[in-house]
């Protein structure tokens, strides 16, 4: 029994991974004032990307690179619309996962046609043999370097101060003599990396391969992740933990007998439900960061 | 030294050849962009567009094959386009699509009596009516407790897309063949065609009518004004005794519901089954079909009409070209991204202006 608790717990910090790299990515555009809504096509790109390079190349390590260089021209590109040109942010994100994704489909069916899609030499788990412990290299750098450098750049380096300004007030901050564009542009690229490593971890860690609509609105659940953290990182790293628990739980239930009535989709979505849930029990009277979906113009 | 410095100046007016004139350098970005990909996909992209926009407007059969593309398009151009307007950004129409056709099914399924003329508006009302029930939560959450409803819609999509295969796996999986579609519907649930002996259908004819009605209360109701008011700025309207939080909710409703009405009619128009396909990211579309028609009636219908076309040219040239048909959402998509990068440019104009260049750029 404690095995089957410690294995749920272990599948818990696997399949959290990725949301938490994501979320925190997001996390880094919305507090630089930017709602970075390309979070799906990204992770879509960072997966196919990071799987097409690594079966090319033959090292899942090779993938992930190609996935952070993806990653930061993704981040780059949202960005150019949305702080150089000034274009919506619900528009600009939208349409450029739109893009992403129709672009890794098309690549995709050039590739492979219709039908399977190869296997790649994914990830090994370190400690294969301890319950908990067994995790990819990628999960203890996320929850161990990632999630504190994030924390601690946000929160007490320079860096971390003049991104926080421009999202807060940006005014202040350009008269300041921060450059606004310039501390956006690196929160979308550093943004954009994470998102696309989430993605990669999709493919060259857990499956393996890459399948269509692998990310499956999970781009969409770390920006609720987002919300429901109100935009403080320990925060986003709890709830990508709690939505993990809730889908490590949901696949444990589906292979226990007394829950075999219930339709596998509805335990799919329950996570799904249990992110609303939270941001409906939570959400109330936020405070957004001050130039959310402001673009700057010096007047 | 003497160096000129470029620099965007902002207009005070704007002339009106320029919005069309930027829209042509739009296009002309997307098929330069496009050119590369579909070189490397070992067709011509001359020869490519040509099947894209040309080709499906040449005979009568695919010119109606266009209209049956338009029409799910059009019906979530509407309802983005109703929301938008108040400033309510939901993109949960691909949810509230799938929604309405599970309601439209339903009646489908457990009526499967009911006599032509009753059959029709019953699946259509329940279709509606689901996609309503699907656009409550977030609208709710967001006027009672100002939950960004951006996040509520999009997170519902896939729970929607999970309650389709949920149905399709279990209980309404087909009693025959056993694959995940459901038992065809009633005789009576199948939508009457447009014209005689088309496959375009009656779900075309009423998504013009609600594009009309659209336009109608936008442009000439009191209410429009409300909606366009709220849409515009929703401090000023509330000010001026604008319920904001009324013209919010209503409009998140009207939304879904035409959503929901669209999925009904693409479950009743084509197949007469739901299936797992049966929307396919129209809600998606709909986001750009609304953004790129500038949120009015007039203009998402023409481009429904204009992406309807590009989709069964992309269907055509998948057949002839091996040009994969996900090319026509490329395709779609670099056209928004084009069209609403060089509009903005619109309200600038580039000029040179002389002195050295400091870093400082007043504008």
């Amino acid at each position: 029994m404690e095995l089957a608790y410690l294995a749920l717990v272990g599948a818990m910090l696997t399949i959290a991974t990725p949301l938490v790299l994501a979320a925190l990515g997001e996390l880094i555009c919305e507090r630089a004032g930017l709602l970075n809504l390309g979070i799906e096509g990204t992770m879509y790109a960072g997966a196919f990307g990071g799987f097409l390079v690594a079966i090319e190349s033959g090292s899942a390590w090779t993938g992930l690179v190609a996935a952070l260089g993806i990653g930061l021209l993704a981040g780059l590109f949202v960005g150019m619309l949305a702080i150089g040109l000034g274009v919506n942010q619900h528009v600009a994100g939208i349409g450029t996962t739109l893009l992403l994704i129709a672009c890794c489909d098309f690549i995709n069916r050039l590739k492979y046609g219709a039908g399977s899609v190869p296997k790649v030499e994914k990830f090994q788990q370190l400690f294969a043999d301890i319950p908990l412990a067994s995790q990819y290299l990628l999960t203890y750098l996320t929850f161990l370097v990632i999630a504190p450098v994030v924390f601690v750049v946000l929160r007490s380096t320079g860096f971390g101060l003049r991104l926080r300004a421009v999202g807060e007030n940006p005014e202040a901050a350009d008269a300041a003599g921060v450059s606004v564009a310039a501390t956006r542009y690196a929160a979308m690229a550093v943004g954009g990396m994470l998102m696309a490593a989430g993605g990669a971890f999709l493919t060259l860690a857990i499956l393996g391969s890459f399948t269509l609509n692998i990310t499956n609105g999970r781009g969409w659940v770390c920006i609720a992740l987002v919300i429901f953290a109100r935009w403080r990182v320990v925060a986003a790293v709890l709830g990508g933990l709690l939505f993990a628990f809730v889908d490590a739980l949901q696949l444990q239930l589906v292979i226990t007998p007394e829950f075999s009535g219930v339709p596998r989709e509805v335990m799919i979505a329950l996570p799904y439900v249990v992110v609303i849930g939270a941001l409906a029990l939570s959400g109330r009277n936020l405070t957004y960061p001050g130039a959310y979906l402001q673009p700057y113009r010096r007047s | 030294m003497r160096t000129f410095v470029p620099q965007l100046v902002q207009r005070g007016r704007e002339p009106r050849w320029l919005a069309p004139l930027l829209v042509v350098v739009a296009v002309a970005l997307v098929y330069v962009a496009t050119a590369a990909p579909i070189r490397a996909a070992g067709a011509n992209p001359a020869a490519a567009y040509e099947r894209y926009v040309f080709t499906p407007l040449t005979s009568t059969s695919s010119l109606t094959e266009v209209l049956l593309a338009a029409t799910p398009i059009l019906f979530t151009g509407l309802a983005v386009a109703v929301a938008f307007r108040s400033g309510y950004y939901n993109i949960g129409a691909e949810g509230q699509f799938l929604a309405g056709a599970v309601g439209a099914s339903f009646a489908g399924l457990y009526l499967p009596d009911l006599p032509g003329p009753l059959a029709v508006p019953v699946a259509l009302l329940l279709g509606a009516a689901a996609g309503v029930a699907w656009a409550l939560l977030p609208a709710l959450l967001r006027v009672n407790f100002r939950i960004d409803e951006v996040v509520t819609t999009l997170l519902l999509n896939p729970v929607a897309l999970l309650g389709v295969q949920g149905l399709l796996n279990g209980p309404w999986r087909n009693t025959g063949s056993g694959f995940p579609v459901t038992d065809d519907f009633g005789a009576g649930y199948e939508m009457p065609p447009a014209a005689p002996g088309a496959r375009v259908h009656l779900g075309l004819v009423i998504a013009v009518v609600i594009a009309v009605v659209i336009w109608v209360v936008l442009a000439r109701t009191a209410t429009g004004l409300r909606v366009r008011a709220v849409g515009l700025s929703p401090a000023a309207a509330g000010f001026s005794g604008v319920g904001v939080n009324r013209v919010l909710f209503g409009s998140a409703l009207v939304s879904g519901g035409i959503a929901g009405l669209g999925g009904a009619s693409q479950v009743l128009g084509v197949g007469q089954q739901l299936t797992n396909e049966v929307s396919g990211g129209y809600g998606y579309t709909g986001i750009v079909v609304a953004t790129l028609g500038a949120l009015s009636a007039v203009g998402v219908v023409l481009v429904a009409l204009l992406l309807g076309d590009i989709t069964v040219g992309a269907q055509n040239a998948s057949l002839v070209l091996q040009l994969p048909p996900q090319m026509g959402d490329i395709i779609a998509a670099s056209l928004l991204l084009a069209v609403v990068s060089v509009l903005v440019l619109r309200r600038y104009k580039f000029r040179l202006r002389p002195g050295r260049f400091t870093g400082e750029q007043a504008s």
